[in-house]
């Protein structure tokens, strides 16, 4: 199935009919009939997109989506490709199949997901894989993966999964982590891992720590390895010094559990 | 049937059905990788007094192994999916956790598995960790030298244990130089000869006149006991016998190195190449030289 933008949205749209559980066995009519949110005013997905069956059970969209919210959202399979830059809440509640951004991504990138996997080729906002305000819990499985920036607080409260950002992260990466694994190969913010309980955060290049922190050694984790390489067969590119260095361990954050750790590059 | 000058006797190997897993195990050098491997297949000849058999079965290279380092790859068989589950606990845990700078892996993809680096993660006392990578499951224990880090489940299989066959030499260099060709040429992917280099000298026949014997020298195929065995295998210029036993994750890859290993076995002063069995009621495989020889 195949969407393109033909009518800019002037405030956000929430559009969580774009997803493959949504369109799987109804036709193109039915689709193009389904509701989507224009501020307070309930549209047609037809009323801003144009829409074609070309046979494919992937979805691709394109257009400027950067004001095009929760496409996504609560996907259990299948694939989405968006051609160009998405809108908030992306792919929010998903337990499965793949997000493809080939452009930039906004705020709420896998908010609170379980399971699948989302692609971004370029910068996402802030609270990737974080949970919404007044819950302590993001994302409890799949992968994030961010191959430009990311904003501040990086998974936010999670608790399982993989979250990996290509380029620097914003303040706050890992505030509040349960558990699972952020790699930034690019500068941590500040204030990484507040507030950490267990999980590891990781980075390329050296960081300011909080006091919190304590110092354990200097070594090559093994299990680091392994992720190097996983993440290397997603496209990223990891320097040899990076596969085979030595990287400081933090452990922390004392106040809560002091069971989190920080892996920052050595030599 | 001739091969060479040698007579291929038109008889089978009696083969057993077990259970059978494949470890990789890796390490910062290939000199350390091979330490943990080499002490994981210790004592584990045969499943009658080591309660498993395991091997080596290659080395792989950086690109093969899950974290990019030097490893070496292990099938270890058991009789049961039970006591091959309690074989890997053991033998990971004393000789791979114990080896210096050491991961282990599961190297079989399956869908049964049994729960290995789940158990062993109790070593590390509450500060152990787990780390879940796509579907795959993996504790780091804390060690003095920094963390081991281990698969928490391993693959399991049906596989076939005991394929074999008895090389029948006029003499003990020509018998030796024979096997060692052979076992040169089984080095194959799915199989493991679990013997010392691949080769055993104490062939066995099933039980004993003591009771509490499983089994006994093979005194037909011995030369020494020609004039005094009940009955003698062996043709009269034969003064030495070797056998080579072999373990494989199916019944296709055993047939297969018992091929090439015959064909590697056969020469100028191997009289014979026989195989051993129980008269086809014990082993659920009977792999029949001529068959397997003729592909």
């Amino acid at each position: 199935m195949k969407l393109s933008l033909h009518t800019l949205p002037t405030v956000p749209l929430e559009a969580e009919v774009i997803c493959p559980d949504k369109f799987i066995g109804n036709s193109l009519d039915a689709i193009s009939a389904m509701t989507v949110m224009h501020g307070n005013q309930a549209c047609s997905l037809a009323d801003f997109f144009t829409l074609t069956d070309d046979g494919l059970e992937t979805i691709e969209v394109d257009g400027d989506l950067s004001k095009v919210k929760l496409i996504g959202s609560e996907m259990t399979q299948g694939k989405i490709i968006i051609k160009g830059s998405v809108g908030a809440h992306l792919g929010a509640l998903m337990t499965g199949g793949e997000i493809l951004v080939t452009g930039n991504a906004e705020d709420w990138v896998g908010r609170e997901i379980s399971g699948g996997r989302i692609v971004i080729k370029g910068d996402a906002g802030h609270l990737v894989g974080s949970g919404v305000r007044g819950s302590d819990t993001g994302i409890q499985g799949g992968e994030i993966i961010i191959h430009g920036n990311a904003k501040n607080e990086v998974g936010n409260g999670m608790r399982r999964g993989l979250i990996v950002i290509g380029g620097n992260s914003g303040d706050f990466t890992g505030v509040n982590m349960k558990a699972g694994t952020i790699m930034v190969l690019g500068q941590l913010g500040q204030r990484p891992g507040a507030s950490m309980v267990r999980g590891t955060i990781f980075s390329t290049q050296s960081a300011q720590l909080l006091p919190t922190f304590t110092y354990n050694t200097t070594y090559k984790p093994t299990f680091l390895k392994r992720y190097l390489i996983y993440i290397k067969k997603l496209g990223f590119t990891i320097d040899d010094a990076y596969l085979n260095g030595k990287y400081q361990s933090w452990s922390g954050d004392s106040l809560e559990l002091n069971k989190g750790e920080i892996l920052l590059f050595a030599e | 049937m001739l091969i060479k000058s040698t007579e291929i006797i038109d008889t089978f190997a009696e083969a057993f059905g077990m259970w059978g897993s494949r470890v990789i195990v890796t390490g910062e050098t290939p000199k350390w990788a091979m330490a943990a491997a080499r002490s994981m297949t210790g004592f584990a000849t045969s499943v009658i007094g080591c309660k498993c058999e395991a091997g080596i079965e290659g080395l792989l290279t950086e690109d093969e192994t899950p974290d990019g380092r030097p490893g070496v790859s292990i099938l270890l068989f058991a009789g049961s999916a039970k006591g091959l589950a309690n074989r890997l606990v053991e033998r990971v845990g004393q000789c791979v956790m114990t080896c210096p700078t050491t991961a282990c892996f599961n190297g079989l993809e399956v869908e049964e598995t049994v729960n290995v680096g789940g158990k062993l993660r109790y070593f590390g006392d509450g500060y152990q960790s787990s780390k879940l990578l796509g579907d795959q499951r993996l504790w780091r224990i804390p060690v003095m030298e920094g963390e081991f880090f281990v698969e928490e489940s391993f693959g399991i299989q049906k596989a076939v244990g005991g394929g074999n066959f008895l090389v029948l030499g006029e003499d003990l260099n020509i018998t030796l130089a024979a096997v060692e060709a052979a076992v040169e040429a089984m080095q194959l992917p799915g199989v493991i000869l679990p013997f010392p280099d691949g080769v055993v000298r104490s062939g066995s026949k099933p039980g004993s006149k003591y009771k509490a014997l499983p089994a006994s020298t093979n005194d037909a195929y011995c030369p020494s006991l020609r004039g005094r065995a009940p009955r003698t295998e062996l043709p009269e210029e034969v003064t030495c016998v070797l056998e080579i036993v072999i373990d494989g994750l199916d019944e296709t890859a055993v047939k297969e190195a018992m091929r090439v290993g015959i064909m590697a076995a056969a020469r100028e002063g191997i009289r014979q190449i026989t195989a051993g069995n129980y008269g086809g009621n014990l082993g659920q495989y009977h792999l029949q030289l001529h068959e397997l020889l003729r592909g």
